[in-house]
């Protein structure tokens, strides 16, 4: 084991504790901040892997915008200081199965994928330059696709925010 | 180990800047603003022109009990401040004050770097109004969360235009590949970028989270004595993190009329410290915009705006190869 090893091992450790806290915590808005930690642990290990674009945009977005988010949501309709009831779905155990299975079908693929496959990280192999003409001249069609999933999202976003634009009376 | 001392170098010379300019800036705002108003300011502590008025301040502030409201969330409560001033201090690392490698940390990616931290640094607010227990605080942090989730796409746009216009992310490489006709080029992205990280830093007229006369000090009610200064430190590092990025992503960072590599932190250091005039200018000179108004201005003018600026230098680096 090299120390990028270890280090990321550490960093997935983190990940995975954050987000273990995160659904096992009481109070909602430390949830929240788990979440931060988690992807805090995220980050760090794209970091390792050389993939700097992706870890600084996971910062950028999800934590600087989508927990920023969260916490507003939360904290708009109900931020009780100290541990909250109605916290627990009581769904734990077919929680814990789905992410259970969620996890065996991740690694299965992988390992189906790759094998025990060594792959060399090597530093600038994650850069903006090589995401970018990876991106544009490979995989250029599924960033399309991806792109009209999100104009929808976003052009159903606006006909449900707007209520001057509602279905017709009598339909 | 010429490299290691290199780097500790490099460390202390950026704490010392962390240490001394945020009061600089505070300095300035208290003169300036008085100076606007036809007041003269502080005129006593430390003798000449009132010049240890800050030092002073931080003593009192030291002395002062440390308190937490019986309500609050101690954990959240005690951390927020630290959340809140790290990220800047993390952004000044890879702030390029001159040509070849004169910078702590020189990351290819250093805009998404420096954008991604500056966004951390918000949360500390949030934790701060949510956890103090106070509904003053609380409305405070839910607009801050607001404001931010508004501000943060122009300030990204605006700042993808520059990246676009050098060709790289790196923010050695965006001064480098700066020439003057940037100027007029990405005009538009340098007034969105700026006025975008001003409602960031909650800088009035965009200071409706704080809103003293409304909701106290919004997040800062509770806190008192280090913590709160730590949060005071935490927006003048923000004014002197902000104006750095402006500085170097549209008026050319180091570069000046004359000896770009002796004197590039001077240039720097000159365009920080105009940039911090004009945030304070504008302090003194418009009213506390309302919260509609905010959101209005986001998604109304600076969205569309950003969006024009980067289909301008898009064009404009196509056509010009």
């Amino acid at each position: 084991m090299t120390g990028q090893d270890v280090v990321l091992v550490l960093l997935g450790a983190v990940a995975l504790g954050g987000g273990v806290l995160c659904v096992t915590t009481r109070q909602i808005v430390h949830a929240a901040l788990w979440l931060v930690v988690a992807f805090g642990g995220l980050a760090g290990s794209y970091l390792v892997l050389t993939a700097e674009f992706v870890a600084w945009v996971q910062v950028l977005v999800y934590v600087g915008a989508v927990v920023v988010l969260l916490l507003f949501g939360i904290m708009l309709t109900r931020a009780p200081i100290g541990p909250g009831d109605g916290l627990d779905s009581e769904n734990r155990w077919v929680a814990l199965v789905v992410a259970v299975a969620t996890a065996a079908l991740l690694v299965t693929t992988v390992i189906l994928g790759f094998g025990y496959d060594r792959k060399d990280v090597h530093a600038g192999g994650g850069s903006a330059d090589a995401l970018g003409s990876s991106l544009f001249r490979t995989w250029v069609l599924p960033f399309e696709v991806a792109s009209v999933l999100l104009l929808a999202a976003l052009v159903g976003a606006i006909v449900l925010s707007r209520t001057d634009i509602g279905p017709k009376d009598g339909d | 180990m010429p490299d290691l001392l290199e780097i500790v170098l490099k460390l202390a010379a950026v704490a010392a800047a962390f240490g001394v300019l945020p009061l600089l800036v505070g300095q300035a705002e208290h003169k300036v603003m008085a100076h606007m108003q036809g007041r003269l300011g502080p005129m006593y502590a430390g003798g000449f022109h009132g010049w240890a008025q800050l030092v002073a301040d931080g003593v009192k502030f030291a002395q002062k009990e440390d308190v937490v409201p019986a309500a609050a969330d101690r954990t959240v409560f005690k951390l927020a401040p630290a959340v809140a001033i790290v990220p800047y201090l993390l952004v000044l690392l890879v702030i390029p004050v001159g040509p070849d490698g004169q910078v702590v940390l020189d990351l290819g990616l250093g805009l998404f770097f420096a954008l991604a931290v500056m966004g951390i640094g918000v949360i500390g607010a949030i934790m701060a109004g949510w956890s103090s227990a106070n509904k003053y605080s609380l409305l405070g942090g839910m607009r801050i969360a607001a404001q931010l989730m508004s501000y943060e796409l122009p300030m990204v746009f605006a700042a993808s235009s520059a990246a676009m216009a050098a060709g790289t992310l790196s923010l050695s490489g965006i001064v480098e590949a700066w020439h003057w006709y940037w100027l007029p080029w990405q005009a538009i992205g340098l007034v969105v970028f700026f006025v975008a990280g001003l409602a960031e830093l909650r800088r009035p007229p965009f200071d409706m989270p704080l809103a003293d006369s409304e909701i106290i000090l919004g997040p800062y009610t509770e806190y008192g004595g280090l913590r709160f200064a730590f949060f005071l430190l935490a927006e003048y590092a923000g004014i002197v993190v902000l104006s750095a990025l402006t500085a170097v992503l549209f008026l050319g960072g180091w570069r000046g009329p004359f000896l770009d590599a002796e004197l590039g932190w001077l240039w720097l250091l000159v365009k920080v410290f105009a940039l911090a005039f004009v945030v304070i200018w504008l302090r003194v000179s418009y009213p506390r915009m309302r919260e509609d108004q905010l959101q209005k201005l986001a998604w109304a003018w600076l969205v569309p705006l950003a969006l024009a600026q980067l289909a301008l230098t898009g064009v404009l680096r196509v056509a010009l190869g």
